[in-house]
C-alpha cells in the first residue's frame, strides 16, 4: 500500500469526478489541482477555464492566481473577463463548476464572505469573486472542502453561492434548472445530494476514515448512505503525476523575478 | 492624440481627493507604480472600484487613500486575506472604509455598461444569495419580452480609470495582450483615462488586426513606467512575482511593519 495525505485524497477524489467531455469552470486551489491532474491522468481532453478568461488551458504548473501568465500562455484562446462571464458562463456553456467555501451547509449551501453579522464581520472573509454565477449556471458544481466542525456548519452566515437552499428547496423553487452541488469531496469522505430532500449524506469513505470521525468533524446531524461504499485508495500514477505538479508548481512559486 | 507625461504629472493633473478612482488589471497589468504615485501625492477620500482589490488596494487603503472600495473579491489570491483591507473594515484602521460588494460577474457586466454608455447591467446572477439584502446597489428588472426577471447592477463610470498595459505606439496607441481582464472596458467608462505603459515603440506590432488595441483618442495620458505593474506583470515583459505576493502577507500582517514597508518602499521612491 502505498502511503499518501488526506489532502492527496481529496484531490484525487476531486480528479476522478470529471471526465473528457467536461468543460470546467475552475477555481484556486485543491479545484486546480484536481482539475489539472484530471487532464494529466484520465481525461487529456478536458476543457479548463478560468475566470481571468482563459479558455482550454494547459499548464505546466499550478497557478498561484486564476490570473498567472502560464495560462493565458498556455491557452486555445484569451478573452476579456465581461465575455468569460456572460458568454460563456451565463450563455450556459460550461459543464462542471468546482468550488470551495470557508463555510458548507448540509445543503451545499457556502460562504466565502463573512463569519459573524455582515456590518460587524468577525471575520472578513474575501467575498463572491465569479462563485454566486459559477453555484447558479454551471450544468453541476462540485465542491471541495477541509472537513472541520469549523467549516461543516449547521447553517451559514452568509449564503454566498447557492446550493440547494436553506431547507433544500429552494434551488429548483426559484426556477434554477442547473443541478448545483452534486458532489462535494473532503478529505474524509464523498457526499452527493439523497434524493428528494437533497441534503448531502455520505456516500463513501476514504480508506481508513470510520464514521465517528466524520460525525466529529461535522457542525450537523449528518447522515450516511444505506449503501455506504469504501473510495479506491490513490493509485500510483495519480499519486505520482500529482506530487510531480505539486514539485514543478512548489519551485516555480519560489523563483522571485525582478 | 494622448499627452505624453511623468508619472507624478499624470496623477496630479488627474487625481483630486474624493473622486472615484478605478486601477484596474485582473491579476495581469496591475498600474503598480501609479498606485504608488497616488500614495506620494497623498490622496484622500477617494472611492476605489476593482474587481480583486488586490495587493495595490491593500497599499492604498493602508496608507489611508481609500474612502469606499468597490469590489468583487477581496483577497491575496492562492495566498489568503488583505490584512490592511479587513484591518480598515474590521477595526477601521487607519480609518474606516465603506464597502460595496459584488459578484466578479456582476462587476465584469458593470464595466461593460459603463464603456457602453448605458446606465446600468442585466444579467442572470445573485439568485438565491445573500449580497442583495446587504447591498442596495443591487436590483432586480423584469425582461419586457420574456417577463424572465434578471438582476441589475449600475454601471461603473469612475471619473479617472488607470491600467497598464505593454505599449504604446508615438500616436499613442496602445498594445495590450494576455489577460486583458477588463482594460479596454474600464479605460472607456471612465471620463479621464490614464495608460501606464512598459515602453514607447515606433511600430505597435499588433499580431493581428483583431488584438486588443485602445486608440490612441480614446486615451488621455501615457506615461512609461517599466515594471509599473510589478509585483503583478506584463506579459512578454515580465513573470508575476509570486513569490513578493506571498511575501506581502507578513509586511500587512502588522502595522508597525506596514507603516515601515510605506515609507522604504513608497514614500521614499520616486
Amino acid at each position: 500500500m502505498i502511503d499518501y495525505t488526506p489532502t492527496e485524497m481529496m484531490t484525487i477524489s476531486a480528479s476522478r469526478a470529471l471526465s473528457s467531455d467536461d468543460v470546467c469552470f475552475v477555481g484556486i486551489g485543491a479545484p486546480s489541482a484536481a482539475c489539472n491532474l484530471a487532464r494529466l491522468t484520465h481525461a487529456p481532453d478536458i476543457t479548463l477555464i478560468y475566470e481571468s478568461g482563459t479558455i482550454g488551458t494547459r499548464p505546466d504548473v499550478l497557478p498561484l492566481s486564476i490570473g498567472d501568465g502560464e495560462l493565458a500562455a498556455t491557452s486555445l484562446t484569451t478573452v476579456a473577463v465581461p465575455e468569460i462571464f456572460r458568454y460563456w458562463l451565463q450563455g450556459g456553456r460550461i459543464t462542471v463548476g468546482f468550488l470551495g467555501g470557508a463555510e458548507m451547509d448540509r445543503y451545499g449551501n457556502l460562504n466565502t464572505t463573512v463569519i459573524g453579522p455582515y456590518d460587524s464581520p468577525r471575520v472578513r472573509l474575501p467575498g463572491s469573486g465569479g462563485a454566486p454565477e459559477i453555484a447558479s449556471s454551471c450544468g453541476r458544481v462540485f465542491i471541495t472542502m477541509r472537513h472541520s466542525t469549523r467549516g461543516m456548519v449547521d447553517k451559514v452566515d452568509f449564503v454566498t453561492s447557492l446550493g440547494f437552499g436553506p431547507t433544500g428547496v429552494e434551488r429548483a423553487a426559484l426556477g434554477i434548472t442547473t443541478q448545483g452541488p452534486v458532489l462535494a469531496i473532503t478529505d474524509l469522505c464523498l457526499l452527493e445530494p439523497e434524493p428528494v430532500t437533497n441534503e448531502l449524506i455520505v456516500t463513501s469513505l476514504h480508506p481508513g476514515v470510520d464514521r465517528v470521525q466524520v460525525v466529529d468533524a461535522t457542525g450537523w446531524d449528518i447522515r450516511f448512505a444505506v449503501d455506504l461504499a469504501e473510495t479506491e485508495p490513490p493509485t500510483k500514477l495519480e499519486l505520482e503525476t500529482l506530487r510531480d505538479l505539486q514539485r514543478r508548481t512548489d519551485e516555480a512559486h519560489k523563483r522571485a523575478v525582478s | 492624440m494622448p499627452d505624453f507625461v511623468s508619472l507624478p504629472d499624470a496623477i496630479s493633473a488627474t487625481v483630486r481627493d474624493g473622486q472615484t478612482v478605478a486601477l484596474e488589471g485582473f491579476t495581469h497589468l496591475i498600474p503598480f507604480s501609479a498606485g504608488h504615485e497616488i500614495i506620494r501625492q497623498g490622496r484622500r477620500g477617494l472611492t476605489l472600484i476593482r474587481m480583486t482589490p488586490d495587493l495595490l488596494y491593500d497599499q492604498m487603503i493602508g496608507a489611508g487613500c481609500a474612502r469606499r472600495v468597490v469590489f468583487s473579491w477581496g483577497g491575496n489570491p492562492g495566498v489568503g486575506s488583505l490584512h490592511r483591507f479587513r484591518d480598515a473594515i474590521e477595526n477601521g484602521w487607519p480609518h474606516p472604509v465603506e464597502i460595496e460588494e459584488h459578484s466578479h460577474a456582476a462587476m465584469a457586466n458593470a464595466w461593460a455598461a459603463g464603456a457602453a454608455g448605458l446606465p446600468f447591467a442585466p444579467f442572470r446572477g445573485y439568485s438565491g444569495t445573500s449580497l442583495p439584502a446587504v447591498n442596495p446597489r443591487i436590483a432586480s428588472v423584469v425582461c419586457p419580452f420574456t417577463g424572465e426577471e434578471l438582476a441589475a447592477i449600475p454601471a461603473h463610470r469612475p471619473d479617472v480609470s488607470i491600467i497598464h498595459a505593454q505599449r504604446a505606439d508615438r500616436d499613442g496607441n496602445i498594445l495590450i495582450e494576455g489577460i486583458v481582464g477588463v482594460q479596454k472596458e474600464a479605460a472607456l467608462a471612465a471620463d479621464v483615462a490614464v495608460v501606464t505603459v512598459e515602453e514607447i515603440v515606433d511600430d505597435l506590432a499588433a499580431p493581428s488586426m483583431n488584438s486588443t488595441v485602445l486608440p490612441g483618442w480614446a486615451i488621455d495620458k501615457i506615461v512609461v513606467a517599466p515594471g509599473g505593474s510589478w509585483p503583478s506583470y506584463t506579459h512578454g515583459y515580465s513573470h508575476r512575482d509570486n513569490a513578493y505576493y506571498k511575501a506581502w502577507d507578513e509586511i500587512a500582517r502588522d502595522r508597525d511593519r506596514f507603516r515601515q514597508w510605506l515609507a522604504e518602499s513608497v514614500m521614499a521612491g520616486s
